[in-house]
């Protein structure tokens, strides 16, 4: 008989309530049972972070998690960055720099981004932007599109001189 | 690649957890932060028949410094010890933080979990045995702390037993001096090599040195590199021969990710390194 569990969360700040098995990974729960597709799936184990989403505003891998430990979470994805068809500032300098070609690793990025900028502050330099950035791989780009464009919104987000 | 079904269960204590795993029998496993555990199960590698989630059990997760050293709760997050601020004897910790895989992997993976784990180049265990931390667990029958240099038993065995929590690592020693150092293929993979390494130096000599190595035996391996150092003079000729030394002294395996012979000299040139870092740490 299959486990399954009646769990509530909110996904960029929409409610919902499902039964969830429990070896259905956050993943494959956010895609299949209700919808969220941008979270996308290459490993499937820990490697890729194409499918890094935002758990309590932590930055994780959403195949190494399952659903059910969401259960009273918040979750945020990469449908949630952009206002109708207003790009957020960071999809927009993703654009402007050339930080995606195929856009298969970018919902991941975007997510590692916005976790990583929450954090950083006006002193973010390339050298640390790399570093984080290195969590995810990327095909297509060689990655300099990518740490410029995260490098372009931590100086905008934190202009010199403030906090 | 989807896990094989399994019962979950939410522990909101630590005797809940025990007693789900008591209950559930051989076959459960606890989940925290499921960076180790949840590939193996994608894979089928681990076919848990149940989980007992600990993530959610409170006042596990804390760094605090008292008269008996420093205690790493069990759910302490590899991002929380390396943000926090530790007194001056650890701060070895938070410098092998940035070794642990990744940001993300960093923000939900948890120091008792890689001790739990026990791979052979998990920063925290090898730490843990230069440190001579103490293992506290919990079980059905009461709490012990096994020395973490007891505690490794190899291929990601541990002295823990099937129904035991590991709850907190005690480290006791402050190490002013230590450091800890590896070569991964890329940033934020295991190390095919790492060493770490503590230091005592009265007067421009070294009086005491401990060296533990990773990826050249089954668990972190202590090598005993003491004729290269003691008595002699604090400085990289002497940094130089206890690498020598430590390499002369393991037989490494080889794999895919190198042969046993580059692993002596990676081997040689961590030590070294490492000490160096650790003299001006
Ligand atoms: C891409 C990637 C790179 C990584 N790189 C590194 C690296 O460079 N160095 C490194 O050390 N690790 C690395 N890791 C592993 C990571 O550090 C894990 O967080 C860690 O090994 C396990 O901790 P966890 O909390 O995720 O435990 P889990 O994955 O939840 O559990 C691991 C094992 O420990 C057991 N367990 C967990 N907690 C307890 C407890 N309190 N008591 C008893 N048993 C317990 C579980 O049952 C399971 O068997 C990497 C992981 C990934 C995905
Ligand atoms: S799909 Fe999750 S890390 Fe690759
Ligand atoms: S844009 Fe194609 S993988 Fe990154």
């Amino acid at each position: 008989m299959k486990d399954v569990h009646l769990i509530s969360l909110s996904v960029n700040g929409n409610e919902h309530e499902l039964v969830v098995e429990s070896r259905r990974t956050l993943a494959d729960m956010l895609r299949h049972d209700l919808g969220y597709t941008g979270t996308h799936l290459g490993c499937e184990h820990g490697i890729c972070g194409a499918c890094t989403i935002l758990l309590d505003d932590q930055p994780v891998r959403a195949c190494l998690v399952f659903g059910v430990q969401a259960d009273g979470c918040e979750v945020r994805t990469v449908e949630g960055l952009a206002d109708g068809d207003q790009l957020s500032d960071l999809q927009q300098a993703f654009s402007d720099r050339h930080g995606l070609q195929c856009g298969f690793c970018t919902p991941g990025f975007l997510m590692l981004a916005e976790a990583y900028l929450s954090e950083a502050d006006s002193s973010a330099d390339p050298e640390s932007v790399r570093e984080a950035m290195a969590s995810n791989l990327c095909r297509c780009t060689g990655y300099q599109g990518i740490v410029e464009a995260v490098c372009d919104v931590a100086r905008s987000r934190h202009p010199a001189g403030s906090t | 690649m989807k896990p094989a079904a399994f019962t979950y269960h939410r522990a909101h204590d630590v005797r809940e957890a025990v007693e789900l795993l008591t209950e559930l029998g051989d076959e459960a496993k606890i989940l925290a932060g499921g960076q180790s555990l949840a590939p193996m199960m994608n894979f089928r590698l681990a076919r848990p028949s149940a989980l007992v989630d600990i993530t959610r059990v409170p006042g596990l997760d804390y760094l605090r410094h008292d008269a008996d050293g420093l205690r790493i709760g069990a759910l302490t997050t590899h991002r929380a010890v390396e943000t926090a601020g530790v007194p001056d004897g650890f701060r070895v910790l938070p410098r092998a933080a940035r070794w642990v895989g990744h940001y993300p992997i960093r923000c939900r993976g948890t120091f008792g979990g890689s001790i739990a784990h026990g791979d052979p180049t998990s920063e925290w265990c090898l730490l843990a045995v230069l440190l001579e931390a103490g293992i506290v667990l919990r079980g059905p029958r009461g709490r012990r702390e096994v020395p973490a240099t007891e505690f490794f038993h190899g291929f990601f065995a541990t002295a823990a037993e099937p129904d035991e929590m590991i709850v907190e690592i005690r480290f006791p020693g402050a190490a002013p001096r230590a450091a800890l150092t590896e070569f991964a293929q890329r940033q934020g993979d295991f190390a095919v090599v790492a060493a770490a390494v503590s230091l005592t130096i009265e007067d421009g000599v070294c009086s005491a040195a401990r060296l533990v190595l990773g990826g050249v035996d089954p668990q972190p391996a202590v090598v005993d590199a003491d004729q290269a150092l003691v008595g002699r003079s604090a400085n990289e000729t002497t940094w130089r021969a206890a690498g020598e030394l430590a390499a002369e002294s393991i037989d490494p395996p080889s794999d895919g990710h190198g042969s046993g012979a580059y692993r002596k000299r990676l081997a040689a040139t961590l030590v070294s390194r490492a000490f160096t870092e650790a003299a001006t740490s």
